[in-house]
């Protein structure tokens, strides 16, 4: 056990925090998040320029424009992005979730075509799941996929999907057999979002932006390679996209509560705390440090034994509660003026933003529910609730 | 970095779990036949010139098996006061020792020595009268003394703050014994009792909290085993990890105990299973030297005031000071 840097990460550290020093825009820095930062062009250049630097993909195998570096490197990546409060990259679900199930499932093609232009910006994505007829039912999903002449036809409704008004490729689970059920005769494709017959209508959500779309498809014409993994072994693939969506968002999670806390212990400083409040306050700082060193713990064991230790599974849940508490005590630290709104508010509007965009965090990517049943079934071996 | 046990500290543990599976109230004797009360020891002085991390081990352990007797007393109170003559004593098992740190004692029924804390130092206590109080754990018993008067001068005050590190990180590490061996009951139990048809683990009502329980156990590892950690390393982290470690483990020890008694119904309620003692000694942990209320005010005082938690120099925490927002 060491939980110092050893001289090679050391070394990273100091080099990416002087580039971090150099290269982070003003205008981008401490931005308060939201569906609003990623409309301009500044974001794809940011994201250009980290990837130009090697630090996008940094995990991911360099023949794919990776860095090839080992997880350890992407973990200290996202420390020293959140210490500088620098946007993470725009491709968050290409970076997250598109990327490693391309590498695990993808045909070489797939992997050629698609993993660079990920990493580069040039292509965003967006994940089609959830429909209205299926959320945490995932196995539900009814939107189909005919194969038709050498080539899918699909047609159906997606809905909450992330960044579809800015996507170019969309990961979509599909139906193939229409007699199927279940997790049985599901298809995972890739779709090009500028196809004819598919229309995106961004949904307004709670804090008053449109991050999230319905994604309708009519007879949407998709060529028959552009299938992830097996027709009709749609699930297994869908899975991996899961795991890594829970999984290994750990420390960018931690990283996104590591700038809230130091927000928040500068707010109890400017605006002064009751003791109640103070013990709010070092309350959710030891959680982070919980969190934090939580994923240090799956992390060494990832890099020892090749598998995630069970204490990553609760790295989504413990984030996405702390979130949520961390930022109602901000509201509360603000007092009479936690009712005002974006410019009107202290700081711009900053902590009623986050709070209102938080109540999302235990929905999103499994809600609290589905990963408490998740823990008492995979990790307690508790009997299955379904 | 690297935030793994050694394959021996793996040993240690697996050899301490099947030890004190069979033997949980094992004689001080035992113990140092084992080499555990010479873990940190020098080798000069007939210890195992191991670290802290190794006793971290075994105070997770001990606090797993319930184990009465003076391992904390002695290996996280007394220890860093104790010349090297008398720590060569404790390593080869002559000598049990505890501190008296406030007027409640710990562990006047089996140490054998106190140490005091008098002035600018910390004196063995001579001619003193025990008198062991009722308290509702009994395997970790308090006392109070009467008369007696400072003899042998141990070592200079100024290693309270040391002592303090060492009690924080150990009282944490065995909560979280405790709350492991708490959830254990509460799975065994559920996935074998059933009622209304159904085995009682697949409702939510009971999986969701022990769920919960174990998200809380490993939140109160990882925090334990960083202050293991500062503390082996003498890390200028270690007050504050250690105050934080404390704070969380006790309170999540209580609570995992509290819905592990929850889950087993009336046979949670009763004096013969072994809960109630884990609970009460979760209590104790809780309640000794510093609650996880005072210790998060000393928190929040580095936090936001700039202190230092108990009374370290160093400065823990990065924060900006203008960023509010
Ligand atoms: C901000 C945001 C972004 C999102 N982005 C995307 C995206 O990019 N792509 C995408 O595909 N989806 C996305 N989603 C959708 C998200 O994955 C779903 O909302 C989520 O899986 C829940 O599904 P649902 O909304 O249909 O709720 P339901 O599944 O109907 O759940 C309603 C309630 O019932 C509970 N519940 C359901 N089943 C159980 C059970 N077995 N046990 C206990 N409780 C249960 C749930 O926990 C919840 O509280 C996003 C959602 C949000 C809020």
């Amino acid at each position: 056990m060491d939980l110092r840097d050893t001289p090679e990460e050391a070394a990273f550290r100091a080099e990416l925090r002087a580039w971090l020093e150099e290269n982070l825009p003003d205008n981008l820095q401490g931005h308060r998040g939201g569906a609003a930062r990623f409309e301009g062009p500044e974001m794809r250049a940011w994201s250009r320029a980290l990837y130009d630097a090697g630090y996008a993909g940094l995990t991911w195998p360099k023949e794919y424009g990776g860095g090839g570096a080992p997880y350890t490197h992407q973990a200290i990546f996202l420390e020293e992005m959140a210490r500088a409060e620098a946007p993470p990259h725009i491709g968050v679900i290409g970076l997250g979730m598109a990327g490693p199930t391309i590498m695990a499932h993808g045909t070489e093609e797939q992997k050629s075509r698609h993993l660079a232009p990920t990493l580069s910006a040039e292509e965003i994505w967006c994940q089609g799941f959830s429909e209205p007829g299926a959320g945490s039912d995932l196995a539900g999903v009814r939107t189909s996929a005919r194969i038709d002449d050498g080539h899918f036809v699909v047609d159906g409704q997606k809905v909450w999907s992330s960044f579809a008004h800015i996507a170019d490729w969309c990961l979509l689970l599909t139906r193939n057999d229409p007699d199927s059920t279940r997790h049985a005769g599901l298809t995972y494709l890739i779709v090009d979002m500028h196809s004819p017959g598919v229309e995106v209508r961004p949904l307004r959500q709670i804090t008053g932006e449109a991050e999230f779309n319905e994604i309708f498809f009519t007879g949407v014409e998709v060529p028959a390679e552009n299938v992830l993994g097996e027709v009709g072994g749609g699930w297994q693939v869908a899975m991996t996209t899961l795991l890594h969506e829970r999984g290994t968002l750990g420390f960018a999670l931690q990283a996104v509560l590591e700038v809230q806390i130091k927000k928040l212990v500068g707010l109890a400083r400017d605006r002064g705390a009751d003791p109640l409040q103070r013990d709010r306050v070092a309350q959710e700082w030891i959680e982070l440090q919980a969190l934090r060193f939580t994923n240090a713990r799956a992390l060494s064991q990832l890099v020892k034994t090749g598998i995630p230790g069970p204490e990553g599974s609760v790295a989504k849940l413990v984030w996405s509660e702390a979130n949520q508490r961390v930022t109602k005590l901000a509201l509360e630290l603000l007092g009479p003026d936690a009712p005002l709104a974006d410019a009107n508010a202290p700081y711009g509007g900053y902590w009623q933003h986050q709070q209102l965009r938080s109540r999302g965090n235990t929905i999103e990517a499994g809600t609290s529910e589905i990963l408490r049943n998740i823990i008492a079934e995979r990790v307690l071996g508790l009997p299955r609730s379904r | 970095m690297d935030f793994t046990f050694t394959p021996e500290q793996e040993d240690l543990r697996e050899q301490a779990r099947a030890f004190l599976a069979e033997h949980p109230q094992a004689s001080w004797r035992e113990l140092a036949d084992l080499g555990w009360t010479g873990v940190s020891i020098s080798e000069e002085d007939g210890g195992a010139g191991l670290s802290f991390l190794e006793e971290a081990v075994l105070f997770e352990e001990l606090g797993r098996a319930l184990h009465h007797g003076p391992y904390f007393s002695t290996i996280a109170l007394a220890l860093p006061a104790l010349p090297d003559d008398l720590r060569s004593e404790v390593a080869a098992g002559e000598t049990r020792w505890t501190l008296a740190l406030g007027p409640l004692v710990t562990d006047l029924d089996t140490a054998d020595r106190i140490a005091m804390v008098g002035g600018d130092g910390i004196y063995e206590l001579e001619g003193a009268d025990r008198e062991l109080l009722q308290t509702s754990d009994e395997t970790r018993p308090l006392g109070v003394l009467r008369g007696g008067e400072p003899g042998l001068r141990l070592s200079d005050s100024g290693v309270l703050e040391e002592i303090r590190r060492r009690a924080l990180a150990a009282l944490a590490l065995e909560a979280c014994g405790v709350a492991r061996r708490a959830l254990e009951y509460a799975l065994e139990y559920v996935t074998t009792r059933e009622q209304f048809g159904k085995t009682i683990g697949v409702y939510q009502a009971i999986s969701h909290p022990l769920a919960d329980s174990y998200m809380r156990l490993e939140l109160a590892r990882s925090l334990s085993l960083w202050a293991a950690w500062c503390v082996a390393e003498d890390d200028e982290q270690a007050p504050v990890a250690a105050a934080a470690a404390k704070a969380y483990a006790a309170e999540a020890a209580v609570g995992v105990c509290e819905a592990a008694i929850q889950a087993h119904g009336g046979i949670g309620f009763t004096w013969e299973h072994e809960l109630h003692r884990l609970y009460k000694r979760a209590l104790w942990i809780e309640s000794f030297l510093a609650s996880g209320t005072r210790l998060r005010a000393d928190i929040a005082a580095t936090l936001l005031d700039g202190a230092s938690t108990s009374g370290s120099s160093a400065s823990p925490v990065p924060v900006s000071v203008t960023e509010g927002g």
